[in-house]
């Protein structure tokens, strides 16, 4: 559903961020984009949302069902909620900027808030709930307007493991039952490997993609895939990668970071 | 079972949980009680030095008579304060509409900002006095005149606060607004407005005393021409006839009114606030 043939980007300073990105994403697809940091996983992620424009390459819509941005869900590392408004009000932001009423909206947001599990919450405002309830409500938000596409920028990066595990499973309940595709950028091998259908690894400095690695294992995946033999296989196969992917990064020797 | 736990009922706090209550149990009485007990102290001071020294009223009023005077004098010294507050607030309220409107304005673009935000500091930083003769030429109406002056004194703060506060959004916030195909007003309606609340009100706080400033300073100004009839000119009045009492009243009134026009203004902010900025949370250990 989206190409990105050759996509470069340089910034105004000079600096490569990325440099000759070709990816296919399918309709239905959890890809991560997994990779060290300065790798332009970030970039990527922002250039497929329209926060940015390539330098190099084109993005190619074809085949998106829909006239390419239109309908993006995205999901910040920072739950990114509106401090003044409480977590119903927060959800509805999206459909309220597109010009639907509170009442017209209130269905979808009650379902979106019962599905991350947040019923009950509605009147609460961010700074009463814990950090992996606002990243809920973030999710809820992102998903709202029924998006065909979610965009997560490391989503989970600032939540104890606990609360992080919670949250990959309640992700990817919402992905089974939806079928959006997804594009999750992490620094995480085991997260990684847990929710997606492919990895793709990139390499730093300048950022590009270094390989992909398919996950073939079925869904659902759960707590006991978590714990699988099958598990540890595929994570020690992506960390493999990892290495391989930052030991390429020129003059920025692996040192165990 | 150690006789720890056969201990009786209530908590049972370790010395430094203990120190720590008393220490806050003194910190609760303390903050009302030792401003006061100071300010009771100065004013029994006050009286004192005056009996003491046998300095005539004129000079120096004993706080009592200060007291008998605004009592006394309570029809003149209220009406006169009415006229005060009428400027004090109808000024407040234009710096508002001026600043807000302004900081509105300015957050359309940068270029905006940069070419007319010199003006606002040229008309800051030029003390209201010396400008006054000026408008006291160009502007007829008295009231008109009074206003002005409270205006520039007290747009500024809200101006200056609410521009930084529209300026201050969260910059994944606004990549949010963008890519929900937010328009224009949109973004300053649902975002840039309400996160410039708190900017606005700390703003708001500040002029609120900068008005009353603005009004007296203007009609001292004004009232130096027997034009004026507000609290400053009973002060400049009293001061004609060495009715030093009243003046001392009068001060006191417009003392009195700052610190109310404050105390509102903070009350307001907390209420605005209270459900979800830092600035109005009880802090948690």
């Amino acid at each position: 559903m989206l190409t990105l043939r050759s996509v470069g980007k340089t910034f105004s300073n000079g600096v490569v961020a990325l440099r000759d990105v070709d990816l296919d994403i399918r309709e239905g697809d959890f890809v991560s984009l997994l990779g060290p940091s300065g790798c332009g996983k970030s970039t990527a992620l922002r250039l497929i949302a329209g926060l940015g424009t390539p330098t190099a390459g084109v993005l190619d819509w074809r085949g998106a069902g829909f006239s390419g941005r239109g309908n993006i869900g995205f999901v910040f590392q920072e739950p990114t909620l509106l401090p003044w408004a409480n977590v119903f009000d927060n959800v509805w932001l999206p459909l309220k900027l597109r010009g639907v009423s509170r009442r017209a909206a209130e269905p979808a947001i009650r379902e979106m808030l019962d599905r991350v599990h947040l019923t009950g919450f509605e009147k609460a405002v961010p700074r009463e709930l814990s950090g992996g309830m606002k990243m809920r409500v973030s999710i809820a938000r992102g998903l709202v307007t029924k998006p065909k596409i979610l965009l997560m920028d490391e989503p989970f990066a600032a939540l104890d493991e606990i609360t992080r595990f919670k949250l990959n499973n309640d992700l990817l309940e919402l992905w089974q039952d939806e079928r959006f595709t997804v594009v999750f950028v992490t620094h995480s091998v085991f997260e990684s490997v847990f929710l997606s259908t492919r990895i793709v690894v990139m390499a730093a400095r300048p950022g590009r993609i270094h390989s992909e690695i398919a996950v073939d294992a079925p869904y659902p995946r759960d707590e006991a895939f978590r714990t699988s033999v099958e598990y540890a296989a595929l994570c020690r196969q992506a960390s493999q990668v990892l290495v391989d992917a930052m030991h390429l990064a020129p003059g920025d020797p692996y040192d165990g970071h | 079972m150690t006789d720890i736990d056969k201990a009786p009922a209530g908590p049972l706090l370790d010395p430094e949980e203990a120190r720590r209550l008393r220490a806050e149990r003194l910190e609760s009485v303390g903050k009302w009680f030792l401003p006061l007990a100071i300010m009771a102290f100065a004013i029994l001071m006050w009286d004192r030095i005056v009996v003491w020294n046998e300095i005539p009223k004129y000079i120096l009023p004993r706080p009592g008579v200060v007291l008998e005077t605004l009592w006394n004098d309570a029809g003149l010294l209220f009406s006169s304060l009415l006229v005060t507050l009428r400027i004090t607030f109808l000024g407040l309220l234009l710096a508002v509409v001026g600043g807000v409107g302004l900081a509105v304005l300015f957050a359309q673009s940068k270029w905006v900002e940069m070419s007319f935000f010199p003006f606002a500091i040229v008309l800051q930083v030029t003390p209201i006095v010396a400008i006054f003769p000026l408008i006291n030429i160009y502007v007829d109406n008295q009231t008109a005149k009074l206003l002005l002056c409270a205006w520039i004194v007290a747009f500024f703060p809200i101006l200056s606060n609410t521009t930084l506060g529209l300026n201050s959004v969260d910059r994944n916030l606004r990549d949010l607004f963008k890519l929900n195909g937010a328009t224009h007003w949109q973004q300053l309606r649902y975002l840039r407005l309400p996160a410039a609340m708190p900017y606005f009100l700390g703003g708001l706080k500040i002029a609120g005393g900068l008005s009353l400033i603005g009004a007296v300073v203007a009609e001292f100004v004004a009232g130096a021409a027997g034009q004026s009839s507000g609290l400053a000119s009973r002060i400049i009045e009293a001061g004609y006839r060495l009715n030093a009492p009243r003046l001392f009243a009068a001060l006191f009134l417009i003392s009195l009114t700052g610190i109310v026009i404050f105390l509102v203004l903070t009350l307001v902010s907390h209420l605005m606030l209270r459900s979800w900025h830092e600035s109005a949370l009880k802090q948690e250990r």
